[in-house]
C-alpha cells in the first residue's frame, strides 16, 4: 500500500473535487435546515429548530401529519419492495431454469421494459387506475410501481440463479427432493445475496418515487414524503425554504442510515450474483 | 441390482445424441463408460438417473421398469463432477438431506451420517462447511451422500476429474473399496482410461453415440474390437504402421510374417504397442532410425523412424545405449501384434 500512496492521494484528490459540489449541497441543507442565514447571505446567522417544527406541530391545518405521510411512505416503499422480492425469485428461477414456451420471448421482454422509459405509460396506467377503482389510493401506486421495478428486479436475480451450479439442483433432486424443496431450501440460500440487495434496493426505490403517487395518489390519504413536499412548497405564496430543507433532510436521513448500512450488501448487486 | 438399458434413444431438440443402445450391468458389478468428451457417456448417466428424459427404449432396475420413474423415486446415488455440495449446509448436513427428504427421525438420520461418514473417513469434519474442505474431503462428502439413502444404483461422473494427480490415485482406490464393500451396482463415467481400467470390472467404450467394444479391461486392451479401441486404451499410446497383406505384411523395406490364422490381402494397418517392440524381445526385425528418445527413470520411450516414415514407439529398460540418430534392428512381438482392415475393424 505504501507504494500506491501518491496515486492514493491523488485518486483522493480528484474524487473530493468531483463531489465537492455534492457535499456543499448536503452540509448547507443540515446547516441552513437548523439555522437562519442572514437575508440574501449564506452564513448561518443564529441556530434553531424552527424549521423542525412540522416534527410536532401541524405547519398548515389542511395539511397531513408528518408522520402519517411518513407512514404512508414506509408502507409504500416495503410493500413496494416485498411485491418486487416475493415476484422475482420466482419468475427470475423459472426464466434460468426451466424450460418453458415462449421463455424467450418474455427475456426478451424483459430486456425491453427494463429500458422502457415507463412514464410515457402513465396515461394508460391512469385509465387502468380509474377503472380498477385503485385511483387515488396506496394500494394502486403500490401495484404499479412493484410493475415498474419488477423487469430490473427478475433481470438481477435471474443472473444470481444463472451463477448457481446445475449440479446442485441435479443433485438434490437425485437426492430425492421435489423441485419446490429443491428451490426452497438449496437455490434460495445461494441467491440470499442478491435478494437482500434487491430488497433494499426495490425499498429505496419506493422511498423516493415522486411522479406516481403525484399523477397517481393526489389526494391527501395517499400522500407520501415526496408529494409532501411538493406540496409544501408549491402551494405557498411566501415559500419558506428553511421548512423545506428540514423535510428534505428528515425525507433524506433513511436513505442515506440506509446506505451506510447496507454499503457492502449493495455492492453485490452490480457483482452480478458473484460470491461477496 | 442389476441394470438393464435396452435400445436406448436420446435426443436433444432435432440432434440424436445417442441412437438405440443397449447396456447391461450386472448386480454389484463396477462398468465404465469411457469415451472422448461429447460420445454421449454422461447423457446415458444422466438418463440412468433419471435427470434425462429417455426418448426411445426401456431401462430397468432389477425387474422393476423404471423407465418412466422420475429422478426423486429412483434408487440412484450420483457423484457429479464438481460435487455440487449445498456451500450453505455443513458436511453433516450435506449427508442427511437425503434422509431429511424422506422424513427419517432426526436420532436416525445422526446415526446413519455418523455411519456413512466413517465409511468414507470423515467422521471427524462434520461440522465443517464445504468451502472448508480440501478437494479429496469433498469428494468423500459427496460419496457418503450418494450412498446414505442405501440406493441399488452409484453413478459416478468424471468423479475424480477435479482432483490433483497424487489425490486421484488415492480417491481411486477408495471409490473401488467402497463400491466393494456396499456392493453396489456402479456405473463410473471417464475419458480417462486408466481410471476405468483399474476401478472398473468392465470397460464400455463409447463413439459418436454407440458402444464400441464392451469388455473387461484386459480383454479390451489385448483384443482391441477396432483400431480406434486400440488407440484409445494404453499409455504411451500403440503405433499404427499402414502395410501391405500379400502373404506377408510389408511396410517400406520392412516385412513381417502374417500372425498365424490370420487371412490378410491388400492395405492392412499394424498396431503395435511400445511395449512388444524392441532389443530386448524374442521374433522378426524391424529396422529404422532412432528419431526420439524420452527417458522416463526405469525405462525409456523410443521413437523410431521406419524407412518409409512411418513411426513405431518402443519402450526400452533403462541402461540402453541406444543414440540419437544411430540405425536399429529390433524385434517385435509377433503373437502381441494387432491386425486392422482399411475400416479399422479387428482381422
Amino acid at each position: 500500500m505504501t507504494t500506491s500512496l501518491k496515486g492514493n492521494w491523488l485518486l483522493i484528490l480528484a474524487l473530493s473535487l468531483i463531489s465537492a459540489p455534492l457535499v456543499i449541497m448536503y452540509g448547507f441543507q443540515l446547516i441552513d435546515s437548523v439555522s437562519r442565514p442572514a437575508p440574501g447571505g449564506i452564513i448561518p446567522q443564529e441556530w434553531e429548530l424552527t424549521n423542525w417544527r412540522f416534527l410536532w406541530e401541524r405547519i398548515d391545518s389542511a395539511r397531513p401529519s408528518i408522520w402519517r405521510v411518513t407512514l404512508n411512505t414506509f408502507v409504500f416503499a416495503s410493500a413496494t419492495a416485498l411485491l418486487v422480492c416475493a415476484f422475482s425469485i420466482t419468475a427470475a428461477y423459472a426464466l434460468s431454469r426451466l424450460n418453458f414456451p415462449a421463455r424467450r420471448f418474455f427475456l426478451a421482454g424483459l430486456i425491453m421494459l427494463h429500458a422502457f422509459p415507463t412514464i410515457t405509460l402513465i396515461i394508460a396506467i391512469f385509465i387502468v387506475l380509474q377503472f380498477l377503482g385503485l385511483y387515488d389510493s396506496l394500494i394502486g401506486v403500490i401495484l404499479v410501481k412493484a410493475a415498474l421495478e419488477l423487469p430490473f428486479g427478475i433481470w438481477i436475480m435471474k443472473g444470481f440463479y444463472d451463477s448457481v451450479p446445475w449440479e446442485i439442483e441435479m443433485a438434490g433432486v437425485q437426492d430425492g427432493a421435489s423441485r419446490f424443496r429443491v428451490w426452497r431450501e438449496l437455490i434460495l440460500p445461494q441467491v440470499k445475496p442478491g435478494l437482500s440487495a434487491l430488497l433494499i434496493f426495490s425499498f429505496l426505490a419506493g422511498w423516493s418515487e415522486f411522479i406516481l403517487p403525484l399523477v397517481l395518489a393526489p389526494g391527501a390519504d395517499a400522500q407520501v414524503l415526496a408529494t409532501y413536499m411538493n406540496a409544501v412548497i408549491a402551494d405557498d405564496t411566501r415559500p419558506d425554504y428553511g421548512l423545506f430543507k428540514a423535510i428534505g433532510m428528515f425525507y433524506a436521513l433513511p436513505v442515506i442510515a440506509v446506505y451506510l448500512l447496507f454499503q457492502k450488501r449493495l455492492m453485490n448487486i452490480y457483482g452480478g450474483g458473484t460470491k461477496g | 441390482m442389476r441394470i438393464e438399458l435396452q435400445n436406448f434413444t436420446k435426443r436433444f431438440g432435432d440432434t440424436t445424441v445417442i441412437e438405440d443402445m443397449s447396456l447391461s450391468v450386472a448386480s454389484g458389478e463396477m462398468i465404465a463408460l469411457l469415451g472422448p468428451s461429447g460420445c454421449g457417456k454422461s447423457t446415458t448417466l444422466f438418463a440412468i438417473s433419471g435427470i434425462h428424459r429417455i426418448d426411445g427404449g426401456t431401462l430397468h432396475f432389477g425387474d422393476r421398469d423404471v423407465t418412466r420413474l422420475p429422478p426423486q423415486d429412483r434408487p440412484v446415488g450420483v457423484v457429479f463432477q464438481n460435487y455440487a455440495l449445498y456451500p450453505h449446509m455443513s458436511v453433516a448436513e450435506n449427508i442427511g438431506f437425503p434422509l431429511r427428504v424422506q422424513k427419517l427421525k432426526p436420532a436416525e438420520i445422526k446415526s446413519r451420517v455418523g455411519e456413512m461418514a466413517e465409511l468414507v473417513q470423515i467422521g471427524n469434519l462434520l461440522k465443517r462447511k464445504p468451502q472448508q474442505l480440501s478437494g479429496g474431503q469433498q469428494q468423500r462428502v459427496a460419496l457418503a451422500r450418494a450412498l446414505v439413502r442405501k440406493p441399488d444404483v452409484l453413478l459416478l461422473d468424471e468423479p475424480l476429474a477435479n482432483l490433483d494427480a497424487k489425490l486421484r490415485l488415492e480417491m481411486r482406490s477408495e471409490i473401488r473399496r467402497l463400491q466393494r464393500e456396499t456392493g453396489i451396482t456402479a456405473i463410473l463415467v471417464t475419458h480417462d482410461q486408466i481410471e476405468a481400467m483399474s476401478m472398473c470390472d468392465r470397460i464400455a467404450l463409447m463413439k459418436d453415440g454407440r458402444i464400441e467394444q464392451i469388455s473387461t479391461p484386459a480383454e479390451m486392451y489385448e483384443r482391441p474390437a477396432s483400431r480406434y479401441v486400440a488407440g484409445f486404451l494404453g499409455n504411451p499410446p500403440i503405433s499404427f504402421v499402414n502395410a501391405d497383406a500379400n502373404g506377408r505384411l510389408a511396410f517400406g523395406d520392412n516385412a513381417l510374417p502374417l500372425p498365424s490364422g490370420i487371412a490378410a490381402q491388400g492395405p492392412v494397418v499394424i498396431g503395435l504397442r511400445p511395449e512388444h517392440f524392441g532389443p530386448q524381445h524374442q521374433g522378426p526385425c524391424v529396422s529404422g532410425q532412432v528419431s526420439f528418445i524420452e527417458p522416463q527413470g526405469r525405462e525409456d520411450l523410443i521413437d523410431v523412424t521406419l524407412p518409409d516414415g512411418q513411426r513405431l514407439r518402443a519402450i526400452v529398460p533403462a541402461g540402453h545405449d541406444v543414440a540419437l540418430g544411430q540405425t536399429v534392428n529390433w524385434q517385435v512381438d509377433l503373437s502381441r501384434i494387432h491386425l486392422f482392415d482399411a475400416e479399422g475393424a479387428r482381422l
